[in-house]
Formats: C-alpha cells, sequence, structure tokens
C-alpha cells in the first residue's frame, strides 16, 4: 500500500486544491500534502517497501533516489511557493520586461498542478512497467505545462506551446520505442508480462537485438527531449526562464532526473542483453554535445534565468557522460544527479528572490545583491562555486569521480573535453554571476512603489520563506560535499549498479 | 480479411496525402477524424476473427475520442479563434506533396529492409505506418498555424498506432488507456493553450511567436 500512498498523497492533494477557494488552506494543503510524501519516503529508506500491484510498481534502487531528490525538493519548493504566492500582487499589472499588462492564473490552478506535476514524478520514478513509465512522463508534461503559464503574458506562452510541443513530440517517439522493445521481446513468450522492467532484465539474453538497438535509440531521442539533452533541448531555456521561478527549480531540479531514469531504465535492458557498449556510446557522444551545446550559449548569456537553464543542459550532459562512461564515473553520475538537483535547485530559489526585488533578468541590470539581499547574495555566489563545480561543495566531488572514471578507462580524449567544457563554463558563469554579487545595489532595488508592480524585497529584510528553502539546499550540497553519509552512499551504489557501473 | 486490412491501409495513407495537399484548416480536422476511424477499424480487422471484449472495448474509445471528441474540441477552436481558415504553409502544397511521394519511397525502402521477427498482416502496414510517422512530423515543422501542429501531432501519434496495431498486439489493457488518456489530454491542454494563443496574438499563428531566443 505504501508505494499507491505516495502516488495518491500528492494526487488527492492536488485534486482537493483545484476545488477549494480558501487561499490560506490550500497552501497549508500544500505543505501537508509534500511533507507527508517526505515522511513516507523516509519510511522506505527505513524499510523497502514490497513490490506492488503484480511488480507493476515497486522501488528499486534508482527508483528511491530519483523519489527522494524529487521529494526533498518538492518539500521546499512548498515552502517557497506559500512565500512567493504571498508576495504574487493580486490582478492585472505591468509586465517589467515590456510594456504589457498580465494577471497571474488563478491560484487554486497552479496549487493543484503543482501538487499533481509532484504526483506524476513520482509514478515516474516507482514504475517497473515500460508502458506505465511512458503514460508518467507524458502526463509530467501535460500537469506542468499550465504552471509554467502562470504569468499569462506572451513569453510564457509562447514557452508553454514549445514546452507542450517538443516534448510531446519527443516522448510520441518514446511510445514507438515502447513497441520496438515489444517487438524484441516477442521471442521470450512472456506474454503480457514482457514489458515488465524485471522480466526484460531476466529475458536479457533472448533479447533481439537490433529491435532493442532500435527501441533504446527511440528511448534517447524521445526521453532526451524531456531530459534536455542537446540538440533537442530548445524548449528548455524558454520554459525555465519564463516559468516562476519556483516551478524552474522543480523543471530543473526533478523533472529532467525523472527522463533521465526513463533513459537508464532502457538501460538497464541494454546491459542485460549484452549491448550496455552501444547505449553507452550514444550516451557519451549526447553528453559531450549537450556540454558543448551549454559552453557556447552561456559564454554570451545575458539573461541569468537563462543562463541557470543552459546550466541544467551542461549538467545533464555530464550525467549522461557519467552513465555512458561506466564503472565509477557511473557512480559519480548518480551522486551527480543528487548534487546537482539540489545546487540547481537553490540557484533557481535565489534567482526568484533576485528577480523579486530587482524586477529585471538582465545579468547587466543586477548588481550589489551581496549587500542589497545578505543572505540571497551569499547564497547565489555560493550556488555559483558549487554548480562550476568547485571544491568544498558536493558537485566538486561528482564531477571529480566522473574525470577519474574516464581516466581509469583510458579514454584520456573525453577526461580533455570535459575539463576543458568545464572550464569554459566556470569562466561564462563567473562573469556573469559576480559582477551581480558585487558592487552596490542599483536604484531598481529602491524603486519598488510604483503602482501595480510586485513588492520588492527590501534592503536587509528578506523573507523567512524566500532565504530557508534555498539555505537548507545550500546546507545539503555542501555537507555531501565534505561527507556523504553512507546511507546515500548505498543508494547512490546500488543505482549505479542498476545500470552496469560500480 | 487481408483485403479489408488493406483497404484500410490504403484509406489511411490517402488521408496523409490529402492532409499534405490541403488548405483548408477545416478540411484537415475532418481528414484527421476520418483517419481516427479507420485506425480503430484496423484494430478489428488485423485481429482477423478473434474479437475479444478488450479489443472492441479499446477500438470503440479510439474512435469515440479520435473521430468525435478531438474534432469537436479543435473546431471550437477554430471557431472562437475566428482566424482565417487557411493553412498557411511554410512550405507550398505541391512541394509538400512531392515531399510526401520522397516520405513514401524512404518508408516502402525501409519496410522492405526491416527484419520483422513475427509475421505481420499485410506487406503493406510497416510502410504505412511509418509514412504516417513522417508526414505527421513533416506537418509539425511544415506549417505556420498552432492548430495544424496539433493535427501534426495526432497523425504522429496515429502512425505509431499503426505501428503498435501491426507488431505490438498483447499490450495490457491498462496501458493502452492510460495512452489513449494523455493523448486526450494532450489535445485537451493543446485546445487550451490555442485559445490562449488566439487571445494574446489574435492569430493562430506561430510565427509570430520568435520573442524567445539567444
Amino acid at each position: 500500500m505504501m508505494i499507491v500512498c505516495l502516488v495518491l498523497v500528492p494526487a488527492i492533494a492536488g485534486v482537493i486544491s483545484l476545488a477549494i477557494r480558501s487561499d490560506a488552506l490550500r497552501r497549508g494543503l500544500l505543505i501537508v500534502g509534500a511533507a507527508a510524501h517526505t515522511l513516507l519516503t523516509l519510511a522506505a529508506w527505513i524499510r523497502r517497501p514490497a513490490p506492488e500491484l503484480g511488480g507493476w510498481i515497486a522501488l528499486d534502487g534508482p527508483g528511491l533516489l530519483f523519489l527522494s531528490i524529487t521529494s526533498c525538493l518538492f518539500l521546499m519548493a512548498a515552502l517557497y511557493s506559500v512565500g512567493y504566492l504571498d508576495r504574487e500582487v493580486q490582478g492585472r499589472r505591468q509586465d517589467f520586461e515590456e510594456a504589457v499588462a498580465f494577471s497571474n492564473a488563478p491560484e487554486a490552478r497552479f496549487t493543484g498542478s503543482l501538487l499533481l506535476f509532484h504526483a506524476t514524478m513520482t509514478m515516474v520514478a516507482v514504475s517497473q512497467h515500460f508502458g506505465i513509465l511512458w503514460v508518467a512522463v507524458e502526463a509530467t508534461t501535460l500537469v506542468s505545462a499550465p504552471l509554467i503559464y502562470f504569468h499569462r503574458h506572451h513569453r510564457s506562452l509562447e514557452a508553454t506551446w514549445k514546452y507542450l510541443l517538443v516534448c510531446s513530440v519527443g516522448i510520441a517517439l518514446a511510445l514507438l520505442g515502447n513497441i520496438f522493445l515489444v517487438v524484441a521481446a516477442s521471442r521470450t513468450g512472456s506474454g503480457q508480462e514482457s514489458m515488465l522492467l524485471a522480466e526484460l532484465v531476466k529475458q536479457g539474453p533472448r533479447l533481439d537485438i537490433p529491435w532493442l538497438k532500435a527501441a533504446f535509440l527511440f528511448f534517447l531521442v524521445g526521453y532526451g527531449t524531456k531530459m534536455g539533452l542537446a540538440p533537442m533541448h530548445t524548449w528548455l531555456p524558454d520554459a525555465h526562464s519564463e516559468s516562476p521561478s519556483v516551478v524552474s527549480a522543480l523543471l530543473s531540479g526533478a523533472l529532467l532526473n525523472c527522463a533521465f531514469l526513463a533513459i537508464l531504465r532502457a538501460q538497464q535492458v541494454c546491459a542485460a542483453a549484452g549491448q550496455a557498449g552501444f547505449g553507452q556510446e550514444l550516451l557519451v557522444l549526447f553528453g559531450l554535445l549537450s556540454m558543448a551545446f551549454a559552453a557556447v550559449f552561456i559564454l554570451r548569456q545575458t539573461d541569468y534565468k537563462r543562463l541557470l537553464a543552459y546550466s541544467s543542459v551542461e549538467h545533464v550532459g555530464i550525467l549522461a557522460l557519467g552513465v555512458g562512461l561506466g564503472g565509477a564515473a557511473s557512480l559519480g553520475a548518480m551522486l551527480h544527479a543528487v548534487n546537482h538537483s539540489l545546487t540547481k535547485a537553490m540557484l533557481f530559489l535565489v534567482a526568484g528572490n533576485i528577480l523579486a526585488a530587482y524586477r529585471t533578468k538582465s545579468i547587466a541590470e543586477v548588481g550589489g545583491i551581496l549587500r542589497g539581499l545578505p543572505i540571497s547574495g551569499v547564497l547565489w555566489v555560493a550556488g555559483f562555486l558549487a554548480i562550476t563545480g568547485s571544491p568544498p561543495f558536493g558537485p566538486f566531488l561528482s564531477e571529480l569521480t566522473i574525470l577519474k572514471g574516464a581516466l581509469d578507462q583510458g579514454r584520456g580524449v573525453i577526461a580533455v573535453f570535459y575539463l576543458a567544457l568545464l572550464a569554459l563554463i566556470f569562466v561564462g558563469m563567473a562573469t556573469a554571476v559576480l559582477p551581480m554579487a558585487q558592487g552596490r545595489p542599483q536604484k531598481a532595488l529602491l524603486g519598488g512603489d510604483e503602482p501595480g508592480g510586485a513588492t520588492p524585497l527590501r534592503l536587509g529584510s528578506e523573507r523567512v520563506l524566500a532565504v530557508v528553502p534555498p539555505a537548507l539546499l545550500g546546507i545539503g550540497v555542501l555537507v555531501l560535499g565534505l561527507y556523504v553519509p553512507p546511507v546515500v552512499l548505498r543508494a547512490v551504489h546500488e543505482a549505479s549498479q542498476a545500470v552496469g557501473g560500480w | 480479411m487481408t483485403l479489408w486490412l488493406d483497404t484500410l491501409l490504403i484509406l489511411v495513407f490517402l488521408t496523409n496525402l490529402r492532409l499534405l495537399g490541403s488548405s483548408r484548416l477545416g478540411a484537415s480536422v475532418r481528414v484527421v477524424a476520418l483517419q481516427g476511424v479507420v485506425l480503430g477499424l484496423l484494430a478489428l480487422a488485423s485481429r482477423g476473427g478473434d474479437l475479444t471484449g478488450h479489443v472492441l472495448f479499446l477500438a470503440a474509445v479510439s474512435m469515440a475520442l479520435k473521430g468525435v471528441v478531438f474534432p469537436r474540441l479543435l473546431f471550437r477552436a477554430l471557431r472562437e479563434a475566428r482566424v482565417r481558415r487557411e493553412v498557411e504553409p511554410f512550405v507550398g502544397y505541391t512541394s509538400s506533396l512531392l515531399v510526401g511521394a520522397a516520405m513514401l519511397g524512404l518508408s516502402l525502402w525501409v519496410g522492405t529492409r526491416l527484419p520483422l521477427p513475427t509475421a505481420v498482416a499485410s506487406p503493406v502496414v510497416v510502410p504505412v505506418a511509418l509514412f504516417t510517422i513522417l508526414s505527421g512530423l513533416f506537418l509539425i515543422v511544415s506549417r505556420k498555424k498552432a492548430l495544424t501542429q496539433v493535427l501534426g501531432y495526432l497523425v504522429l501519434e496515429n502512425g505509431i498506432y499503426i505501428f503498435g496495431v501491426a507488431l505490438a498486439q498483447e499490450a495490457p489493457l491498462i496501458v493502452e488507456l492510460g495512452v489513449l488518456l494523455d493523448v486526450f489530454v494532450a489535445v485537451f491542454v493543446m485546445g487550451i493553450t490555442m485559445f490562449h494563443i488566439n487571445r494574446e496574438f489574435d492569430d493562430l499563428d506561430t510565427e509570430q511567436m520568435a520573442s524567445l531566443k539567444d
């Protein structure tokens, strides 16, 4: 019953919040739903629940790892959204980028979609059947589209349309992958059971190899679109920059991981069929390509939310590269999934604070965050150091593990490319982020009194709910850099071994 | 039974050609609806004689959705939008048909080379499925209107469905229903988004949506 509850708790809370009218009650429900989900996830760590519904849903190593990331992030995002929704101005107001007026979507729709989004992501983490996995991944796209279009202006609408269309077409191709997988398994005679992960892994050597390879290709392109691997990432910068920051944090920290998990499932089957190398080479290729794309766009970026979005393209590239290299690098990739999610969610939440105070997304127009918003400023700089892989933060450790994996296997060329791209991205982000933090706050921060404008964060008075969630995430990233608790390490190991790594 | 099957497959093929050459939005919606109904019949015909409740139920749900519900949703969007009822392609109709011919050639060539592990009901089923998928993708990239892109998505989905009918018959009911539900919600959400696009831009033309770029 426990796994079913994990899905049902946010789903039911989501449906209820669509129906109730009181904002306060709905926000309370959001927190309660998120907290209950986190408690259930913790319970799953203490005692792993048995598979349910005939093995169609279960929590294995990779599933539990990604479920935990999602659950932690969502709890932080829920806390942050309560503060965020509180300071959002009701009614029509002036857009700060262009001379157009816009209003928000109803808050009930936002909160409801947020909880349903959580339920569908949980479904992705616990699915053991490729068909259900596909249904769940497509559902995450559909319920998150209203979240991107929370601020109803034409830019967010454009982003929503691109997101819906590009991801739906991508995921449709993954459905073709599912059909090819059925064909690949048709000789094993498992009938109805043939799409269960455990069954496919067991029957691995008897799968039809050409069809399996074709299926993997379609999975990689289809779910890779959702994950944000270049060159299928075109929807990602738009959706991440135009949605509210708390949604960006979830899209980047939780949703990309869900799509990654779907690709890992396909790689698990490939590995079981003795075709691990085929999938790995493709993952290495897409991984490096994504890092290269991201580096180019980070170097000339003028919008700090797009900067973070392209950084996500870079990091999904690192994840794909790590799993593609296998061995120690695969272990590093799983650890990096945790580190990247925590760091990127923190950065997006802080970016939300900066946006609220400065009311611009332009890097050049923001200055003096450290003075104007002391706590957010420190978190912004710490987050920048962490995401670019500087010690003592978690991503340093995981990126180093991936490098070690590459060198262990004597793949020096890949290691050189990897390091060069990381260095380029470090330079690109440093030139953008550091000037934002230093100097004196500009007038934009002080002039928040125009009618209709969002209530600005005043100097030295940051709201508790705006800084505590990113601060907690930051502490998590720091702790993971200094000491990986054995229980986390065990989970990461288990996830890595499932795809043929250490 | 193969006669029926082949007839239906050829109908699917003709609907694709009609879509590539059609200049009217309303006609395109009707053609996609017709394609949806033909697909439901195809699912029945591919089973030969043994029609279980499972197959009948799924075919009925699929035909109702694709033949009735989707066209209604799309016509409503079209009516509310009060747009010019033309497709407005990036690629002209004649060129589209030529591209269609090329895609057909490609599909036939790939179709003969795929090593099918199980015998399929008809030799043209794989080429028609591939051709439908390619047509859908082409419609998405070559047409300006948001509505035509949704139609392209539906045609793509239909192509995958033909593949499923031909190659993977033993999918569990819950999965098939889940897929149909997802497609339904997708069209629904896209319909709502189209409504907003029309209100915001006074048109369903996606070319105007070009403010987000690097």
